[in-house]
């Protein structure tokens, strides 16, 4: 029998993604180990590398395909001494769900507008839906919806365990009381339609542009920290010229071996602030404040399509150096799509910086679960007023946002007044 | 002394070791395995392997007897004790050669020695192998898989002395045949050897201290089998402990104890089988975090002792001690330990136990008193080798099938079986198991016709009322 090649799961919260590239072509020979295709998930773009070895047989989700499930068939190896007229026999039985795939989303939409009768456990996930009898059977009874649950049995498929943890563990339903748990979880709580905007808009024109994984991730993240975090927001005047002055006579004797920015700094204030005020270096749960053991800086990086937050892990523990030349190799892996999941998955806090641009302030959503992030603006000449008398200084304005279940104003002010006070007085920060 | 690095060294060569052994060579590790006395462990040269060659011939001596019932004759049939053992043997000496053959193809080095933990030098476990005391090579690798086994229990007062008191080993290559033997413990292996001996033709008594033979069996198998025992002359004590044991010349005088019921008895010669240990002394546990709980390692579900790098499988980690236990967990620590994602810790619930006696037992998953004692309602399903056709043809009508099913879900909790080929049976259920089946899944699929397989498809539907046989 040819070797199936599935779709993998890339994270523990990936259920489907898309097939970016494949690499191997029919024909080629390959080694356990090889990299096969790249896989768009929610954030990045990952490699797959093939398990097995033998002779690529066949394509069956082409380039381009989106919404592929976990567990999928996407190809086949075969095996020494097959032929490849040997994948027919397996086709047979994997291509009929595959070629529903492409259009599955439009199958979404409907349902979702429609609510009508197709079944949402298979619409919801755009292909063949693979639970073992009995998961399928207990779901049944307990009116969980499949779709919603991850499987961890051989391949993804969903099993009693995952069911069970699913019963044990309700998903938050959307807020109509009268929906029943299985059209909850197919209709979102308002179903913006193509149709539906249009109108909204006046019926006028549009090109359609397709959700790419990170699109709807972003929507989907940014969305539940909107409406579930109460944020607040604390905005603080930095004065830059004294840390301009350490940032030039550093690259000055940098000898190539790094290049500053004041955004590195930034990211070493705030990590530092973090280390001396651990209240602010905190997130919420049901169970209590999980105040974190470590300092992880997640950094907003403006990337094709959209963003990502790659992490510098324990940069209270890192120098400005280090810092610097870490999150130059995380931007351009990010701009790639190179990064790895743990390295822009998790983190403590958040950094997002729109000074480049010329942005004079503003404020961020919160990036789950992080209890707070930090908006910094451009560095500009204003005219302050000092010991009575106008002055000329770089100031530069910092907006925090704040998770209120987790930190109050007055934690959340004494984490600004320290950060001002590494970032006006630079030399602090370096020891 | 060779000082050598690898990636991963196995302490022991049983069906745990080498089946993890070529494992990790398929991933592309390097690996050493060291085994101290035979590869195959005891299962290839000293259990498993050894005593069905040995059953085999007992099987065809009791058909030999039943040929008249066939309508075949034969005069002058009998048996040569020694041919059978040599048989045995020779099957033996097959397959661990075999397993050899296999290691050497898959590249596997292979140290003739005792392994054992000697610490660790940087992030890498130190293991040092020894001959006869004298020291054969020094290893280091990552990880290190202990396999070493383990060997029968020995009770004070019933200490075997390999003359008139048997471990399984003797009782493998016996010289003559016992007239009379006592079996002490009734489980797979006490079974399997009152089942061989008392086909050849020995007075055969069991003893067996909880209150039913095969205790670990579902009640109503137990019973079943008791019966179809006795019929062949088999004689149990069961709620009975031996106490005392006086060694004569060319006997043994066996104390029998059950409640105030105390009987002395003579027998030629006298079979252990009352549990085994694990090999846990001289590998170097002592000083690691390593824990030994009831001569037992204790292991995480992934085989992972606690001690960094340090894994333990098979018997030496507890039980049920089967041999192919032990390989599944070989292949998952290995898999563990080369980084392979999405793996699935072993349900000990979905693995098979086999007796090779004559009727033979199987079983997987819950017995029903098991079941109902964990809060499951379920439904019973049972079906006679009586009511088969192909049973009949064979002339093989003892034995029964027996499946448990939570009621609520249908979920195949278990499954009991004794009789003709049983052991070849089974693993439809275990099948069933690990992927999760229903009764309905199991009901509507096609079972071929004559086969005593149709008695698994007719126990699951007697449990749902709908036998068509019975």
């Amino acid at each position: 029998m040819p070797i199936q090649i599935t779709m993998p799961a890339l994270s523990p919260t990936m259920t489907e993604g898309k097939i970016s590239k494949w690499l191997k072509a029919v024909g080629d020979t390959i080694k356990a180990g090889d990299v096969i295709a790249e896989i768009e998930t929610d954030k990045a773009t990952m490699e797959v590398e093939s398990a097995d070895e033998g002779v690529f047989g066949q394509i069956v989700v082409p380039e381009g395909t989106d919404g592929v499930q976990v567990g999928a068939v996407i190809g086949y190896i075969l095996a020494e001494g097959e032929k490849p007229g040997d994948v027919a026999v397996a086709k047979s039985v994997a291509i009929k769900p595959s070629a529903a795939l492409p259009t599955a989303p439009a199958e979404v939409g409907k349902t979702a507008g429609a609510a009508s009768q197709v079944a949402p456990s298979s619409a919801a996930r755009g292909s063949r839906l693979f639970a073992t009898p009995l998961a399928r059977r207990l779901a049944g009874e307990a009116g969980i919806d499949l779709a919603g649950i991850v499987g961890s049995g051989p391949h993804g498929r969903i099993v009693q365990a995952d069911v069970e943890a699913a019963k044990a563990s309700p998903r938050p339903r959307a807020a109509g009381p009268t929906q029943t748990p299985t059209t909850a979880a197919a209709v979102p709580a308002a179903s913006l339609t193509k149709d539906r905007v249009q109108s909204l808009a006046g019926g006028i024109g549009y090109d359609l542009q397709a959700h790419t994984s990170m699109r709807k991730a972003i929507a989907r993240r940014l969305t539940e920290a909107k409406q579930t975090i109460p944020h607040f927001y604390l905005t603080v005047d930095i004065e830059l010229d004294a840390l301009l002055d350490i940032r030039t006579k550093l690259n000055a004797r940098a000898d190539g071996n790094y290049k500053l920015s004041v955004n590195d700094f930034v990211i070493r204030a705030a990590a530092v602030a973090l280390k001396r005020l651990p209240e602010a270096n905190a997130s919420w749960s049901d169970d209590g404040v999980l105040l974190w053991k470590s300092v992880d800086i997640a950094v907003a990086v403006a990337i094709e399509g959209g963003l990502i937050t790659p992490i510098v892990k324990g940069a209270d523990l890192k120098g400005i150096a280090a810092i610097s030349n870490e999150m130059k190799d995380l931007g351009a892996r990010a701009k790639a799509g190179k990064l790895k999941l743990e390295e822009f998955q998790g983190g403590t806090f958040s950094i997002s910086n729109l000074g480049m641009f010329g942005i004079r302030e503003f404020s961020a959503v919160i990036n789950p679960p992080h209890g707070a992030i930090l908006a910094v603006g451009a560095g500009e000449e204003r005219v302050v007023v000092k010991n009575g008398a106008p002055a000329v200084a770089t100031v530069m304005t910092c907006t925090l946002s704040v998770d209120h279940r987790v930190i109050d104003g007055a934690v959340g002010a004494n984490f600004l007044r320290i950060f001002k006070g590494l970032m006006e007085d630079p030399l602090g920060m370096l020891v | 002394m060779a000082e050598t690095s690898y990636d991963l060294i196995i302490i022991g060569g049983g069906p745990g070791g080498y089946v993890a052994a070529i494992r990790a060579a398929q991933l592309k590790l390097n690996v050493a395995l060291v085994e101290r006395e035979h590869l195959g462990g005891i299962c290839l040269n000293w259990g498993c392997i050894p005593t069905k060659a040995l059953l085999r011939s007992a099987e065809i001596n009791h058909l030999l007897h039943r040929l008249d019932e066939f309508g075949l004759s034969a005069t002058g049939t009998s048996f040569d004790l020694a041919k059978i053992v040599k048989r045995s043997r020779t099957v033996a000496g097959q397959l661990a050669g075999g397993v050899k053959h296999l290691l050497k193809k898959n590249k596997v080095t292979v140290f003739d020695g005792s392994g054992r933990l000697e610490g660790v030098a940087g992030d890498l476990r130190k293991v040092n192998v020894t001959k006869d005391d004298k020291p054969v090579a020094a290893l280091t690798a990552k990880n290190v898989i202990l396999a070493t086994g383990a060997r029968p229990r020995v009770l004070p007062g019933l200490e075997p002395d390999g003359k008139l008191v048997w471990t399984s080993k003797e009782a493998m290559i016996p010289e003559a045949l016992p007239k009379s033997l006592l079996v002490i413990g009734s489980g797979a292996i006490g079974i399997e050897f009152a089942s061989f001996y008392r086909n050849l033709g020995a007075e055969v008594t069991v003893v067996e201290a909880l209150d039913r033979i095969l205790p670990v069996e579902d009640a109503e198998i137990s019973a079943l089998a008791r019966k179809s025992f006795e019929k062949q002359g088999m004689k149990f004590h069961t709620g009975a402990t031996v106490k005392e044991l006086r060694r004569g010349k060319e006997s043994v005088l066996a104390t029998i104890v059950a409640g105030d019921k105390i009987e002395t008895l003579t027998f030629d010669r006298v079979i252990t089988a009352v549990g085994i240990v694990g090999n846990v002394e001289g590998i170097g546990l002592e000083g690691t975090k390593v824990k030994v709980e009831r001569t037992h390692v204790v292991v995480d579900q992934y085989a992972f002792t606690g001690e960094p790098g340090v894994y333990a499988i098979g018997d030496l980690a507890g039980p049920p001690w089967l041999a192919h236990k032990a390989s599944h967990e070989g292949i998952l620590a290995v898999e563990k330990i080369a980084g392979l994602p999405h793996l699935h810790p072993i349900d000990p619930l979905s693995i098979p136990g086999c007796t090779y006696c004559m009727p033979q037992i199987a079983s997987v998953g819950l017995t029903e008193a098991k079941a109902i004692e964990q809060g499951h309602s379920v439904k019973v399903g049972h079906f006679p080798y009586v009511g088969n056709g192909k049973a009949i043809a064979m002339g093989e009508t003892e034995g029964m099938i027996k499946t448990v099913f939570d009621a609520n879900t249908g979920a195949l909790l278990g499954a009991h079986m004794v009789g003709a080929e049983v052991t070849e049976l089974i693993q439809g259920y275990v099948i069933a198991r690990s992927l999760e089946t229903t009764e309905a899944e199991l009901i509507s699929s096609v079972f071929p016709h004559p086969t005593l397989s149709e008695m698994m498809h007719e126990s699951v539907l007697d449990a749902y009322q709908r036998a068509i046989h019975f």
